[in-house]
């Protein structure tokens, strides 16, 4: 709520100035976040933005880049094009989270050139994933960079990716199952997936509850309405099952398929 | 009598989220009305699974527990409201209607809004007299148009399943005031953003005639 009230204060012009600006590093990391969460798609935006890209000057205590960070992350919501190449040399660049944000934004700017270096990422596969030793993360941005190949539709990079269903930490695991079905379609996949949201972790059910709606695999409907969490998610979950289901069966009659989802959405309002 | 005592020290004594789930879910199958109190405070827990096993126990014990939540209710605790609100959803006890109308046209929280906009099509009419039922079912029909163009769409899909549930009260009773239903169905079919949208309100109208 604090965030949203302060927010609504900017206006774009200012948060280009804060931007822009090299004193405050506190306005400049806000100001990016701005840009981005507004979807302000200014040339002048972009420009500042990709900028902050190179940035230097704001560093964290781990020898992190967190305005880059940032400004990584809302070149994902601008949808311009022109952030695709420096979003690719994110991807090398010694910031693990500038790394995973370059790979979340190429995921949503919908542009294919980024996948061999995507898929260096993903290069001596489960044996290399491990953690970085002292550190939260693992070696590279898997789940991050797995879910964009699966999203960008990168049938190359099955073979690359269908290992990482074995791998030990579970979101990765998952990952792997969420892009190898939305690569495939293959059932066996969207199974791991409905098996995610019978585990004890509840954020992996939600994380799982949303891979499922995303993918839109409709044999995972009665299990989404039976999962333990919360019901938002699972009606959003069981939303993007309706509207696969509908795109594949638009007649004027309603599926069997489709009437059921209705039936397990009006069941968890 | 013991074995409800029982049951609810098995509630209180819970030490894991998966204890207190298959606790609650065992008090909630004994259907006592002595339950209503700790069932009460397991929705203002932020344990979504043992919420909704004690949401599913409200329900089951019904009438009794609407005075009890109406008094109780915390206020400042929006999940704690959300489920609230799908208990007096589910139960459909007109002393509840007050609390429906105001949370499906102005709570802050859209789970909140959408629980209560199905709530309004499940009133247990018969439990108002007549002359009454008349003038709450145009108060609710009033609100469910309105819920119907929320922001959030999951709000809009549980305003058409309300009105869907309304319009079979109406047709035998205000045939005027469901023909106002029909329209909004169909206006909703042509016009939503949301696929998802269109498709309930067509499902509504098929199921309404």
């Amino acid at each position: 709520m604090n965030d949203e009230a302060l927010a609504e204060e900017l206006t774009v012009e200012q948060a280009i100035a804060n931007l822009k600006q090299r004193e405050d590093l506190g306005l400049r990391y806000y100001a990016a976040w701005w840009l981005g969460r507004f979807r302000v798609r200014e040339p002048e935006a972009i420009a500042t933005l990709l900028m902050a890209l190179e940035d230097e000057k704001d560093r964290a205590p781990d020898g992190g880049y967190p305005l880059r960070r940032n400004a990584a992350r809302a070149l994902g919501k601008l949808g311009d094009k022109r952030a695709v190449k420096p979003l690719i040399r994110c991807l090398q660049f010694p910031d693990f989270y500038v790394r995973e944000a370059a790979a979340q934004a190429l995921e949503m700017l919908d542009d294919k050139s980024c996948v061999p270096t995507l898929m260096e990422l993903l290069e001596g596969g489960v044996a290399a994933a491990g953690f970085v030793p002292g550190k939260p993360h693992l070696v590279q941005p898997y789940e991050a960079a797995i879910e964009a190949l699966g999203t960008l539709g990168a049938t190359e990079a099955m073979p690359l990716i269908e290992p990482f269903i074995e791998h030990p930490v579970e979101k990765v695991s998952y990952a792997a199952a969420r892009a190898m079905y939305q690569l495939s379609g293959e059932a066996k996949y969207g199974e791991i997936l409905i098996r995610a949201l019978l585990g004890d972790d509840l954020q992996l059910r939600r994380s799982a509850l949303m891979d499922l709606g995303a993918v839109g695999y409709i044999p995972a409907g009665e299990a989404i309405a039976e999962t333990l969490a919360e019901n938002s998610m699972k009606l959003i979950a069981l939303k993007g099952l309706l509207e696969t289901e509908l795109e594949s069966n638009p007649q004027e009659n309603l599926s069997d398929a489709s009437i059921k989802l209705i039936k397990l959405m009006d069941s968890l309002l | 009598m013991t074995e409800v005592r029982e049951l609810i020290a098995a509630v209180n004594n819970a030490d894991s989220a998966d204890g207190l789930l298959e606790a609650v879910e065992d008090l909630a199958e004994a259907r006592s009305p002595k339950a209503i109190p700790v069932l009460v405070e397991v929705l203002g827990y932020n344990n979504p699974g043992a919420a909704v096993a004690a949401v599913d126990g409200l329900i089951a014990i019904g009438e009794p527990v609407v005075p009890y939540l109406l008094d109780n209710l915390d206020d400042y605790n929006y999940g704690a409201r959300a489920w609230a609100t799908r208990v007096f959803a589910g139960v459909g006890d007109p002393r509840a209607l007050d609390l429906l109308l105001r949370a499906a046209a102005g709570d802050f929280s859209q789970s909140v809004r959408r629980a209560a906009a199905k709530g309004l099509g499940s009133i247990n009419w018969s439990k108002l007299e007549p002359e009454q039922a008349i003038l709450a079912r145009e108060r609710v029909l009033e609100t469910l148009l309105l819920a119907s163009e929320d922001g959030e769409w999951v709000v809009r899909y549980a305003a058409v399943v309300g009105l869907q549930n309304l319009a079979i009260a109406l047709f035998s009773t205000q045939p005027e005031l469901a023909a106002q239903t029909t329209t909004r169905l169909q206006e909703l079919i042509d016009g939503d953003p949301e696929v998802v949208i269109r498709t309930r309100a067509r499902y509504a109208l098929s199921n309404e005639k």
